[in-house]
């Protein structure tokens, strides 16, 4: 059974403007799935609305978000946050951001195990050290000491990482996680992901823009053009032969360093008016049966 | 000589470090770039590229001298611009210009296209400015009648053609691209790297562009300059670096790119 289930997810801007478009997906344990495409595709409101996130002119106007077996829908608010808050966590883009800035690093990470879960502040603290351990942070105990600002930016993501992973969450979404890192330090994080999510078994839900990230992390993938799913499939069969124009354009565009010319071929402009075509039929067929 | 638009030898540039600032005195001084020797030919595109912290921006901008070096020296087209004054580089400027990596903030947002492109026009006295606006607005293939658009109402690849724009409407030799396709889309970066390819061969210019991306360095650049904690680890043309990286933090982040490509072993 799949752990989470989105089915026909719409959400709108202020009720009328669709950003999400009928969206469904499912996320098995243990599986991993990316979530590609431009911007403004809505590849990260998919994420924010399971978490419960989304901007406040944004609201869910149809469709269900079900967390093993459960419709979050159906819920209180106190209990779908309570859910949220036990099986899933956020790898945010910015890790900079994510952190107060204020605070020291250790209780950033042991609070959520604190404060939501009842953890002893001994035992959240143990667990702590224990994680920034398997993210491969030399000497834990200083980091746990240290301000965000006193860290790299890539052992500031990895701190994010054990946190997200602190209280064993069954899905972690994971929201352009590398987008600020060099390459090099873009790997290991990477690495450490996929590594993280074998060992624990956990879902993966991998928002991201780039296909090379696509094709090393994750085994299945859904591509979103403007809010609509134009392509759901495993990440081997797109890369063999992606299953929409669309899709094959986008891949066409990323560009390939062991190409010797390197030419690049931007997405063609019959290939946008053709899925803008999809995307408003789609609408039209939308509204006719709402 | 004459062929050699930047002749630059051993550059040197610090700051100070002001974390390490004791509470009297001076700050100790960090050393960015630490002796860079190199030369930019006429009408090459040079790829400059390094992680974050590598000195590429801060060697970019000495080339340009919105920053002064502490020592070395960089010419220009055999003028020594290393020390020169405010005053004295104003005639120069516009012979070099620089486009932005993001485009939203290095825009105007309060004036409109036409304005932004025609301001440095203005700051250069220069002639027939509306015919040299819309010649610009052709060039990097925006409508003309986006001069009278704001910023906020474009795409960011639109944003970006307008950063070129104004960047050629001076018609410089050389221009520096610091990270300028960093923040668009695939499509919008293919179509951005195509202009650009475009414009180096029309208007003969001479081009650094500084990216992180390698692959994107690959499709545009002749030449590369790998930099490496404030030093130049390897200066190759761009088919030997690709054929036979020698530089071991060159191989690294070679294979540190992840290709679209699930069989692409990732060692």
């Amino acid at each position: 059974m799949s752990f989470l289930s989105i089915q026909d997810l719409t959400v709108r801007l202020r009720g009328n403007v669709p950003i999400l478009r009928r969206v469904s997906l499912d996320v098995a344990a243990g599986e991993s799935r990316a979530l590609v495409g431009e911007s403004g595709a809505g590849k990260s409101m998919i994420g924010k609305s399971v978490l419960g996130t989304l901007p406040q002119a944004l609201g869910i106007t149809g469709g269900q978000i079900i967390l093993e077996g459960e419709d979050l829908g159906q819920l209180s608010p106190r209990a779908r946050r309570q859910r949220i808050g036990a099986k899933v966590a956020l790898i945010p883009q910015d890790p900079l951001t994510a952190l107060n800035p204020s605070r020291r690093v250790g209780p950033q990470i042991t609070n959520r195990l604190v404060d939501i879960l009842g953890w002893s502040r001994k035992a959240a603290e143990a667990r702590a050290l224990e994680l920034l351990e398997e993210v491969h942070i030399p000497d834990p105990a200083r980091v746990m000491r240290a301000y965000p600002h006193e860290l790299s930016g890539g052992m500031r993501q990895r701190i994010l990482i054990a946190s997200a992973f602190a209280a064993e969450p069954k899905l972690i979404i994971a929201d352009e996680p590398t987008t600020a890192l060099d390459v090099t330090v873009q790997k290991q994080i990477l690495r450490l992901i996929s590594d993280m999510q074998q060992r624990h078994g956990t879902a993966l839900l991998f928002v991201t823009h780039d296909l090379g990230v696509v094709s090393k992390v994750c085994q299945t993938m859904t591509v979103l053009y403007s809010g609509k799913v134009v392509e759901d499939t495993k990440v081997r069969d797109f890369f063999a032969s992606p299953g929409h124009p669309y899709s094959a354009a986008l891949l066409a565009a990323t560009p390939k360093y062991t190409d010797p010319d390197g030419s690049l071929t931007p997405v063609p402009d019959a290939v946008i008016r053709a899925v803008e075509e999809e995307v408003a039929a789609f609408d039209r067929q939308m509204e006719g049966s709402a | 000589m004459s062929d050699v638009i930047y002749d630059v030898k051993d550059l040197r540039l610090s700051f100070p470090d002001m974390s390490r600032k004791p509470l009297l005195g001076p700050a100790p001084r960090i050393e960015i770039l630490k002796g860079l020797t190199f030369q930019i030919p006429k009408g090459e595109v040079l790829g400059i590229v390094g992680g974050s912290g590598s000195g590429k921006s801060t060697l970019g901008r000495a080339l340009i001298r919105l920053i002064e070096p502490d020592s070395g020296q960089i010419s220009f087209e055999g003028t020594d611009i290393t020390h020169m004054s405010e005053e004295a580089l104003r005639p120069l400027r516009r012979r070099f210009q620089m486009i932005f990596q993001d485009p939203l903030s290095s825009l105007n947002p309060r004036r409109r296209v036409g304005g932004i492109i025609a301001g440095p026009l203005r700051l250069h006295g220069l002639e027939g400015i509306d015919a040299r606006v819309n010649e610009a607005l052709d060039m990097v293939g925006l409508p003309r009648s986006f001069a009278s658009r704001y910023p906020h109402e474009l795409s960011g690849g639109q944003r970006q053609r307008v950063g070129i724009a104004r960047a050629i409407a001076l018609r410089p030799d050389f221009i520096l691209a610091d990270e300028i396709v960093s923040g668009l889309d695939v499509s919008s970066q293919a179509q951005v790297l195509n202009l650009l390819e475009e414009l180096v061969r029309e208007l003969g210019l001479t081009l650094a562009f500084i990216s992180h991306d390698l692959s994107v360095i690959r499709r545009l650049c002749s030449r590369i300059l790998v930099l490496y904690q404030g030093e130049i680890v390897e200066n190759a043309a761009t088919a030997d670096l690709f054929a036979a990286p020698t530089a071991p933090y060159t191989q690294e982040l070679l294979s540190a790119i992840p290709l679209p490509d699930p069989d692409q072993v990732w060692a």
